[in-house]
């Protein structure tokens, strides 16, 4: 198990008030365990994500949540992608995939 | 590696200002996490952060200038960034869709693929219908999934599953029982349990793809004289021998010590990055340091004051 502590410790550059104003803001959603924040994999790196665009890419915290609302559109639309290839793998017969690849490297987009 | 100056796209006298806008430039363009699937981009990231930590640090671009140093050897090793775990189930904390679950919800399904798939609801039903899959979520620690477990989970209904999380298990990664979720109609087969397993972090160890990484606190002397040490492993205790005039922030590797061999991939390694802890100095130190004087005497904070 992951605390606060922990991540402000391991994000070089990440500053406790910054982190704990993200999570109220809900860009980083850590789960709660007896009054403590617990943080998973994915929330450390999107908390590193947000300080580097903040920080690097000059991104200021009046805009982030614009940034943020599409990149979490972009990565749930790669998910539903994916999980289209993945039942499409599991459903559709060999043929109907190779009509589906030759229909689509035909077609303009 | 080409050379860090063509990679930026800056004259071999530019200003660090100059340097720095320029990695900024390119860094918003090229961030792996916000060009996912994208390999050219994450090429073009890699080189450009070589780049940068050649040219953004005085001493290594005047080393560089100089000839005393190549443009190889920078590369930043692959570090565990956010679309690695965005793009996989554990990435549903952030959906903007509300479903949370797994399944699609009547949103994803949405005004895209609703004209592919907007028949689905209509289902005869007489026909044999295949059951549904049925999607659970496991929590587990950080080194069961590095070196395998079997956890029992309890379902809603009462069902208990034994679960075989196998080595090497990363966070969000789907396992499937067969046969273990919905009932088939009339005749067809069950659905599956498909069971995803969420990691929690783990204080010491990060987990970089095969590769474990750690911070080691080591003793001034320790990191002076070299020694011996004993460094934890997701397989428990390994000594290490720390090589003399090592410093904070040396990273050392454990060959074969980070995630076990699994799915035929080879163990990954361990690598551990110094941490000089003084403790509580003694009068003798302090007296050694008084009337120390260096024969190298370097400025720590000389970055500082150039890149404010």
């Amino acid at each position: 198990m992951i605390g606060i502590d922990a991540v402000i410790a391991e994000i070089s550059g990440l500053k406790r008030q910054d982190l704990e104003r993200w999570i109220a803001n809900a860009w980083v959603r850590p789960d709660r365990a007896a009054g403590d924040y617990v943080f998973r994999e994915i929330d450390v790196t999107r908390a590193r994500l947000i300080l580097e665009m903040r920080d690097e890419m000059e991104i200021d915290e009046d805009a982030l949540p614009v940034v943020l609302l599409l990149l979490d559109q972009l990565y749930d639309l790669r998910r539903q992608m994916r999980d289209l290839n993945n039942a499409f793998m599991q459903v559709a017969p060999i043929d109907v995939r190779r009509d589906v690849a030759a229909h689509l490297a035909t077609h303009p987009r | 590696m080409a050379d860090p100056y063509t990679t930026l796209g800056v004259p071999r006298d530019a200003s660090q200002d100059a340097i720095r806008d320029a990695y900024r430039k390119l860094a918003k363009q090229h961030h792996p996490d916000l060009n996912p699937g994208n390999a050219k981009a994450e090429d073009t990231f890699k080189a450009v952060s070589a780049a940068n930590s050649i040219l953004s640090d005085p001493e290594k671009r005047g080393k560089f200038d100089r000839g005393e140093m190549d443009a190889s050897g920078q590369e930043q090793a692959p570090r565990e960034s956010y679309r690695d775990h965005a793009e996989g189930g554990s990435g549903r904390r952030y959906s903007r869709t509300g479903s949370q679950s797994g399944g699609w919800s009547d949103a994803d399904f949405g005004d895209i693929f609703n004209s592919v798939f907007g028949e689905r609801r209509k289902t005869d039903d007489d026909r044999p219908s295949h059951g549904q899959d049925e999607r659970y979520a496991l929590s587990t620690s950080f080194l069961d999934a590095v070196n395998g477990a079997t956890r029992r989970l309890t379902l809603p209904d009462g069902r208990t599953l034994e679960v075989k999380i196998p080595p090497g298990t990363a966070d969000g990664q789907v396992l499937r029982l067969r046969g273990l979720g919905g009932p088939g109609r009339n005749g067809a087969p069950a659905g599956d349990a498909l069971i995803e397993i969420n990691v929690a972090a783990h204080r010491q160890f990060h987990r970089d793809g095969k590769d474990i990484r750690l911070a080691l606190p080591v003793t001034l002397t320790e990191a002076v004289l070299g020694g011996d040490v004993e460094v934890p492993t997701p397989g428990g205790l390994v000594n290490m021998r720390v090589p003399p005039r090592a410093d904070s922030g040396t990273e050392l590797r454990l060959r074969g010590r980070g995630v076990p061999a699994h799915d035929g991939l080879p163990a990954g390694d361990l690598y551990a990055k110094l941490n000089v802890v003084l403790g509580a100095p003694d009068e003798a130190l302090e007296e050694f340091l008084r009337n120390w004087k260096p024969k190298n005497p370097i400025d720590p904070r000389q970055d500082m004051r150039e890149q404010p």
